[in-house]
């Protein structure tokens, strides 16, 4: 199974000539401006009716101001309390009110996830006022987010970019100081995308040139998959490894073992 | 008539008749011919067994290593241990198209592409980890109730060396399908190896034959853990099992038993029935979780490569304590002398888990030392009867939890919303003041119960039947044991701190005041057995 | 060895030793309790009516026709539940089935095995007598009679040169083969081998795990790139030199890095490059909080500060991790200025000679 002839053919496979690292360059150069054309495409598709997108702003103008800039400032500039918002761009707000964690209940190590304190339309509202405030990053592409990616590509590059805080299998982790990385079990593409691209609170940003579209696609879809597809062996026991495993044969295993052998040896009656 | 004793059944002297027993008689006499094994029936086939649920702790041992020998049969026909790089085309998606070692991708294979293969595979690795678990519940068993004071000294070695010939076992095993979870456990042994004054280097650059992570590792425990390993253990077993042979099992105290017998089941045939019976059981439970319980999903992990890490990063249980150790290691414990680097982050969590480990093969030594008690003992004690005994046990354990706990700090700290930086200062201080915490309570725990015992062997039970007397007095009436009963609770040794007296020489050898100190140490909180007066003297006091 | 011998029930067996042996710190005391004795049978039901017996009977029948059932659920579900090639649902009902199928095979032989030997086996207590470990004198003294004679007819201690000759001969047969442990690695000396890794001066940072290399102008503040050498795939052991030169790289406020002297121009407008194994036991420190600037190495929980050229500020490790002096080529592309300055990775002996 094993032979050098494989091994010469497999070691991260065609990056042996130059050639093939300038080919790839320019697969993911066109994937990029494809994700571009993609993208410009639907913003040309919403300035077909830029009078209601106007009007969106403005009702978000008047959200943001009710309920974000007693933190973040009446124009969004940001104060002692909260950083500035300019610039953050529509799927930050997305993502951050779209998952509950804004507005904020009340300072702790981090902002976590609650009910979503917004509709949708509010939601989109106050996205498209705090987007028109400078350029950042835009809600994905629903092209992005159908799960169709390469699995197993998505998976090397969450095992690399993501496991050492999510965990391998997506159950999240610890960080510093009580803050943790969430579990990834559950959460909606969209949101996963837009985590990448903005990099909520401590988790880095990953850009388009660190992570292509496509790569975040294929991690999305790998999540997906193992959201999707529980484990073969059985019960996950929550995917936390040797840890639950050790308390689950402790509890249970010997547990129920011991249960047994006083059974076994009580006298009959 | 209150236990029969086993009489030489004359009647069947004369072989059965009947249809069937002619061939049976024909194949024992056969086999007879040939090995004399009649001689071993008649010495083992009516051996007592005491009956206690605790005296089970050890064959659970003994069965999940059976049943990890037949599962590890199993996977060594499909296992490859080989780190040669190949592309998984087996039938994982999130896999496919991977480079990865044959060891790993044989393992996929193993798991996704052979029928009852991941059974094998989850019935393998429950049945390790439980084999450990029982390993130390038996121990503990044992440590608790004195069932390794003489003759039984050696026997505690031969078994505290199979726990440790386990978890090396377990480390092995747990390494060899090189994904992800077990190559970072390689990189932290590599980490520690190289900590090593002097040899480290060395030690690890042999270890790995070459450079971390090398394409030797794999094979080479591979060969340690079907080949070396395994028959050391099974040496120990059969060391362990002679002996246990040669001194007989302990029993608890109970009427009619005394250190000259033994009183249980033979093991023709109710001993067997349940011995066997339990093989099967323990088999079947091994089985029931491996049918409906995830362990170990490589398939989650992935690959090793040694750039990407998992959260929640964690050795099997049992390493769990050696993991934690080197977790509680305060910041900067490294210095430079003469150009050579200590390690003192790594020399120091090795030295305790040493020692601790050293203290633990060595303690009954230690406890003769003290009692300087030389007969034979075959009853087992009540922990509240050894108190101190009790409360060194209890520091023990804390300190191994504290250290095992450490090992999942990350865990607790997501799990209880702590900070991890909270969770590490908690377990150093604990790591020091629990032993000591644990020491006291679990001492005064037993002298309690020990005081209640005595109240009770005197006095009786609180009936909860509350009489008026003629002269207007309310009184509760007690319930007053049976011999029987009050036979468990009075009958345990009794030891008194030494007097240091000085030898024939007139005297005072550096050992005896050393015994002395110890002896004072263990024995000078001490309730003392009831005695026949005071009995006598309660039972008139309630006339 | 079940003896007869002195058990009389009801009876405390006394022991017979030869000479008491000295109980140290024991307390001998003439007032002790004395042992009662057997206590009366207490027959079982089984025992006493034959209705319960017969039932009793009965239900480890039962217990053993459901392990024959269980057994033959194992070959069945092996069968109707094959694996389908990609299918972790097939898996998974394989596993299940074929599982408790077995489990169901053991489990009634075991659990109809120990009813009936509680049930239905005699169930009176019985006695053995233990004698003491220590052998009889007689053997004892036969023993020691062996050995001496084997001495005087051998010479074992008399012969003093050949003994002291036999016992130097078996220690040095072992310890000569302790060379041969030597090839377990190849011929080169482990601590230079650990003092450099595979950067040079002009290798570009690439993207792990594709190679793609990366321009300064793409690493944006806030985020962090997983980086190996350009050139590591072409690599003669690829894992083993990743295992030395991976690297995180990172992109903060210049003013945020408080650069010492000596390490000004490593750095490329706050974009900083920190060996990513970490100086504990060498376990990938990869969590990077981008707003606190600290990583965290998940296996140990040994955190380091990034403004302060990843100073240990939690946990075992002791040493910063190494820096990796960058800087940009014509291209834009983000090239090591020389290798580390020091060696990587987990301390060892030899590390700063």
């Amino acid at each position: 199974m094993a032979t050098s002839a494989t091994r010469t053919r497999t070691r991260r496979a065609g990056r042996r000539s130059p050639l093939a690292s300038a080919a790839l360059l320019l697969i993911g150069l066109l994937a990029t401006g494809g994700a571009y054309a993609a993208l410009t495409a639907g913003a040309s598709a919403d300035a077909a009716s830029e009078s209601q997108v106007t009007k969106l702003a403005d009702e978000g103008e008047k959200l943001f101001a009710a309920n974000c800039a007693s933190c973040h400032g009446l124009q969004a500039q940001g104060t002692e309390d909260a950083p500035s918002l300019i610039g953050v761009g529509a799927a930050a707000v997305d993502f951050q009110v779209g998952t509950g964690r804004m507005p904020m209940a009340a300072s702790g190590p981090q902002a976590e996830q609650k009910p979503v304190q917004f509709t949708e339309e509010q939601i989109a509202a106050l996205a498209s006022w705090v987007a028109s405030l400078g350029p950042g990053p835009s809600i994905p592409d629903e092209s992005y987010l159908a799960g169709d990616g390469d699995l197993a590509v998505g998976a090397e590059l969450f095992r690399i970019n993501c496991a050492m805080c999510h965990n391998v299998a997506g159950a999240g982790g610890a960080l510093t100081e009580g803050k943790f990385a969430p579990s990834l079990m559950g959460v909606s593409a969209k949101h996963i995308y837009e985590a990448m691209i903005t990099g909520p609170q401590n988790m880095p940003v990953f850009n388009d040139a660190n992570i292509t579209p496509e790569d975040k696609s294929a991690i999305i879809s790998y999540l997906k998959y193992i959201e999707a597809n529980s484990s073969p062996g059985g019960l996950d026991l929550g995917n936390l490894g040797p840890v639950s495993e050790g308390l689950f044969v402790w509890i249970f295993a010997l547990g129920g073992i011991v249960a047994i052998t006083v059974w076994l040896t009580a006298k009959s009656n | 008539m209150t236990a029969t004793a086993t009489t030489p059944a004359t009647t069947e002297t004369k072989a059965p008749t009947g249809p069937g027993m002619r061939f049976v008689n024909w194949g024992a006499n056969y086999i007879e011919d040939r090995t004399s094994m009649s001689g071993l029936v008649k010495e083992l086939g009516r051996k007592i067994f005491p009956d206690h649920w605790s005296f089970m702790l050890g064959e659970v041992a003994l069965y999940s290593f059976v049943v990890i020998l037949l599962s590890g049969t199993f996977l060594t026909f499909f296992f490859q241990a080989s780190m040669a790089p190949v592309v998984y085309e087996g039938s994982y998606p999130t896999l496919k198209g991977v480079e990865m070692s044959a060891a790993m991708a044989s393992t996929l294979d193993i798991s996704f592409d052979v029928r009852g293969g991941l059974l094998m595979r989850q019935v393998h690795h429950w049945a390790a980890l439980l084999f450990v678990a029982s390993i130390g519940l038996h121990m503990l068993r044992v440590f608790f109730t004195g069932a390794f004071r003489k003759p039984r000294e050696i026997n505690w070695v031969v078994g505290f060396l199979l726990f440790v010939l386990a978890m090396a076992e377990g480390f092995t095993g747990y390494s060899l399908p090189d994904d992800l979870l077990s190559g970072n456990g390689l990189r932290i042994i590599d980490g520690m190896v190289k900590g090593i004054p002097v040899i480290g280097t060395w030690i690890s650059y042999l270890l790995f034959g070459g450079e971390f992570p090398g394409e030797a590792i794999v094979g080479r425990l591979y060969m340690l853990h079907i080949m070396l390993l395994p028959a050391l253990v099974i040496a120990a077993i059969g060391v362990h099992m002679i002996l246990l042979i040669v001194n007989k099992h302990t029993q608890f105290a109970g009427p009619g038993r005394t250190e000259g017998n033994v009183v249980g089941n033979p093991i023709m045939p109710v001993f067997a029935a349940k011995a066997g019976g339990f093989f099967f059981i323990v088999f079947g439970v091994i089985m029931l979780i491996a049918a409906t319980v995830t362990i170990n999903p490589i398939w989650n992990y992935g690959p090793y490569d040694p750039s990407p890490v998992s959260a929640g990063t964690q050795p099997d249980w049992y390493i769990g304590f050696a993991d934690g150790t080197l977790r509680l290691i305060p910041p900067g414990w490294e210095f430079e002398l003469w150009g050579f680097t200590f390690s003192m982050n790594i020399i120091v969590p090795i030295i305790i888990l040493v020692v601790f480990l050293v203290l633990v093969a060595f303690y009954p030594f230690i406890e003769a030392f003290v009692t300087g008690d030389k007969r034979e003992h075959h009853m087992t004690e009540r922990p509240r009867n050894a108190p101190t005994r009790t409360a060194i046990g209890a520091a023990g354990v804390t300190f191994y939890a504290v250290m095992w706990a450490a090992a999942s700090s990350d865990l607790i700290a997501t799990h209880f919303r702590l900070s991890i930086e909270g969770v590490t200062h908690t377990l150093q201080a604990l790591l020091i003041l629990g032993p000591i915490i644990a020491y006291i309570v679990a001492k005064r725990i037993s002298i309690a119960l020990q005081k209640k015992d005595r109240e009770i062997a005197l006095h009786g039970y609180e009936s909860g039947r509350i009489v008026r007397l003629p002269g207007g007095e309310y009184i509760e009436v007690h319930e007053q044991l049976s011999d029987y009963e009050r036979w468990r609770l009075v009958s345990y040794d009794d030891y008194a701190p030494l007097m240091v007296r000085p030898n024939a020489n007139g005297k005072i050898t550096f050992g005896t005041k050393l015994r002395g100190v110890m002896s004072r140490w263990f024995f000078e909180d001490r309730i003392a057995p009831v005695t026949r007066t005071e009995i006598e003297a309660s039972k008139h006091g309630h006339h | 060895m079940a003896g007869t011998d002195g058990a009389a029930p009801g009876t405390a067996v006394e022991r017979h030793e030869s000479a008491p042996l000295p109980s140290g710190v024991a307390v001998i005391s003439d007032d002790r309790v004395e042992n009662p004795g057997f206590p009366p049978y207490r027959p079982r039901v089984s025992d006493t009516d034959p209705v319960k017996e017969r039932q009793n009977e009965r239900r480890v029948f039962w217990l053993f026709l459901a392990s024959m059932i269980g057994s033959v659920f194992a070959v069945v579900a092996y069968i109707v539940f094959p694996i389908h090639e990609g299918d972790l649902g097939s898996v998974r009902l394989n596993n299940l089935f074929l599982g408790l199928g077995f489990a169901l095979g053991l489990l009634g032989i075991g659990f109809g095995a120990v009813h009936w030997s509680k049930s239905l086996m005699d169930g009176h207590d019985m006695v053995e007598l233990r004698h003491d470990t220590r052998g009889k004198p007689e053997t004892i003294a036969r023993a020691s009679e062996i050995f001496t004679l084997g001495n005087k007819e051998s010479g074992f201690t008399r012969r003093k040169l050949i003994r002291n000759g036999l016992l130097g001969a078996l220690v040095l047969a072992p310890l000569s083969a302790v060379v041969i442990f030597r090839d377990f690695a190849p011929a080169d000396d482990p601590a230079t081998l650990l003092k450099h890794t595979m950067w040079e001066k002009g290798t570009r940072l690439a993207r792990d795990p594709n190679g793609v290399p990366i321009k300064a102008s793409d690493v944006t503040i806030g985020s962090v790139f997983h980086v190996i050498p350009e050139n590591l795939n072409d690599s003669e052991h690829p894992l083993e030199e990743k295992a030395k030169a991976a690297v995180l790289l990172m992109r903060l406020n210049p003013e945020d890095l408080h650069i010492s002297e000596g390490r000004e121009d490593w750095s490329f407008r706050g974009i900083v490059a920190y060996s990513k194994i970490c100086t504990h036991v060498g376990c990938p420190v990869a969590l990077y909080e981008q707003q606190t600037h600290h990583l965290l190495c998940p296996c140990h929980q040994s955190q380091f500060d990034i403004t302060r050229e990843a100073a240990v500020i939690f946990g075992p490790a002791k040493r910063p991790l190494p820096q990796l002096p960058i800087t940009v080529d014509e291209e834009g592309y983000l090239v090591a200025q020389s290798d580390f300055h020091e060696p990587v990775g987990p301390s060892f002996w030899e590390r700063s000679l």
